[in-house]
């Protein structure tokens, strides 16, 4: 079996500007943050994220490497307003392409099953439908004649995802409550990259978490990396849970002075920013 | 009466929504509506269904009834059979509301949430609204940015339906002839002039207007005693 374990380093380097880069999680939730870091750290810009955002799209956004944002939402759930993404936004400084949470769904799903689109009743009637002029709709050919809109598919260059295990050959397992949607992220792209808390024997899987724990399949992914802690500071349950207390210095601390602070030099060098920062 | 307080006769007001919903899921957002839609199931809509905020279905103790990640949940959404309580930034008279940004799209005065589930929800399933602070800043003549989808624009959407609105003053609906904003009930304490103002538009009122109902003693009990007892209530509406 192809081992395709790797670097955060090497995913970044593995990347382009001007790419759609899909990042799984939720808002403040199992985020590849580890990843995040090292797009940062690299000259990538130009970027197309698409994202269910949490601070992933705020620290990208103030960075000034998004072009253009398809999400529905931005948040850090217990704070609810991103305000380093609010920031970018109130500068102008991005575009977003504003989708409804279902129609963002349906898109990567389109993108996973190869479909062009997907009919979706919800957008119609909305602004989602000014603030897209490039969505269409779709009347059903059979007797009901209902209009939907058609959702195009979300199709990525490159996806980012963090789980809790992994084995070398990128069958990747969450374990906490809720897989969010990084199996489709997955299948959405043309190539995607797996952070894992812990890399274990293909065996070890199965050793103690039921086989529907296994979210995502190895045929989806490029590469593989073990970045214990690599969700920090959003939460990635059983492993550990959100770190409130440094996502009040994120929200509360004036983006360059954060990024000086903890995002100047490599990994290591966050992680023990981290531990003295807290 | 029973000395309730303007913040537990929301509560009662939030409940009310999900009156013979049957066995749907109850999805408030914020805390009174949480309070209401768990009063509801403990007394008198005992086949909701409730999550516990993240991916499990819960009953009022806390245990665990069932599995409902985000994926399955917007599924539930477009199977619609569920009733969710969602806060509005701006809503206007025929029930379009805003959680995305107030001011220029570009380039926003205020960028907010974001559209959310919004869209799907209103085209899906009955959705109400719960505002906290009723002003003028909130009921607003025309929203930035139409997140939900107000009766105005929603011909043809065979799904689409606004039950209430419920604000610390009083509760809302739309039944009237163009389907725009009605009082439905007032709060006690709260005037009609207050009312109209702290709405931004014209607000269709009845020649008698009603008075929300109020919290029975059992209610109050479990308002106070088992849902609520370190009384954050009041933390969203002052007495």
């Amino acid at each position: 079996m192809r081992d395709k374990t790797t670097t955060a380093e090497q995913v970044a380097t593995g990347l382009r500007s001007g790419m759609t880069l899909g990042i799984g999680g939720w808002g403040s939730r199992r985020k590849p943050m580890a990843l995040v870091r090292a797009v940062l750290r690299s000259g990538i810009t130009d970027l197309t994220v698409v994202s269910y955002g949490g601070p992933d799209v705020g620290m990208l956004a103030a960075a000034g490497r998004i072009r253009r944002l398809v999400t529905p939402f931005v948040t850090l759930d217990s704070i609810p307003l991103e305000p380093h993404y609010r920031a970018a936004r109130e500068r102008g400084a991005l575009t977003l392409a504003e989708m409804d949470e279902a129609m963002f769904l349906w898109g990567l799903r389109a993108a996973a099953h190869r479909l062009p689109f997907l009919p979706v009743r919800a957008g119609l009637g909305s602004d989602v439908m000014r603030i897209n002029p490039d969505l269409r709709t779709v009347t059903s050919p059979y007797e009901d004649g209902e209009t939907f809109v058609a959702m195009p598919a979300l199709r990525l260059d490159a996806a980012l995802v963090h789980v809790n295990r992994a084995d070398r050959s990128g069958n990747g397992q969450y374990l906490g409550p809720d897989p969010y949607f990084d199996d489709l992220f997955c299948a959405a792209a043309d190539t995607a990259y797996v952070s894992c808390e812990r890399i274990v024997d293909t065996a070890e899987l199965t050793g103690q978490a039921p086989p529907q724990t296994l979210l995502i399949k190895r045929h989806t992914v490029t590469g593989v990396v073990e970045a214990p802690h690599g969700a920090h500071f959003t939460s990635c349950a059983p492993d550990y849970g959100r770190d409130e207390s440094f996502q009040r210095t994120y929200a509360t601390t004036p983006w360059p002075e954060f990024a000086a602070r903890f995002l100047a030099g490599d990994d290591q060098a966050y992680r023990s920013a981290v531990g003295e920062g807290t | 009466m029973t000395g309730a307080t303007r913040a537990e006769y929301c509560v009662v007001a939030c409940a009310e929504a999900w009156r013979g919903d049957g066995e749907v899921l109850a999805s408030p957002m914020g805390l009174i509506p949480s309070l209401g839609a768990r009063l509801a199931r403990l007394t008198f809509a005992p086949e909701l269904l409730l999550t516990d905020g993240e991916a499990l279905l819960v009953r009022p103790d806390g245990t665990p009834e069932g599995w409902l990640p985000y994926r399955q949940h917007l599924d539930l959404v477009t199977g619609g059979r569920r009733h969710v309580m969602m806060g509005a930034s701006q809503l206007d008279r025929f029930g379009n509301q805003n959680i995305s940004c107030i001011g220029d799209r570009e380039r926003p005065r205020r960028q907010l949430l974001g559209v959310r589930g919004a869209p799907v929800n209103t085209l899906n399933n009955p959705t109400s609204y719960w505002i906290p602070r009723h002003s003028r800043r909130v009921f607003v003549e025309r929203v930035d940015v139409v997140c939900g989808v107000g009766y105005d624009r929603a011909a043809g959407a065979r799904y689409h339906r606004i039950p209430r609105v419920v604000s610390d003053l009083g509760v809302f609906d739309f039944a009237t002839p163009d389907r725009s904003m009605r009082l439905a009930s007032l709060h006690p304490g709260v005037t009609l002039g207050q009312v109209r103002e702290a709405t931004g538009f014209e607000l269709t009122v009845p020649d008698e207007v009603p008075a929300s109902r109020a919290p029975t003693a059992e209610e109050l009990r479990l308002i106070r005693q088992v849902l609520d007892p370190a009384g954050a209530r009041v933390r969203e509406v002052a007495a």
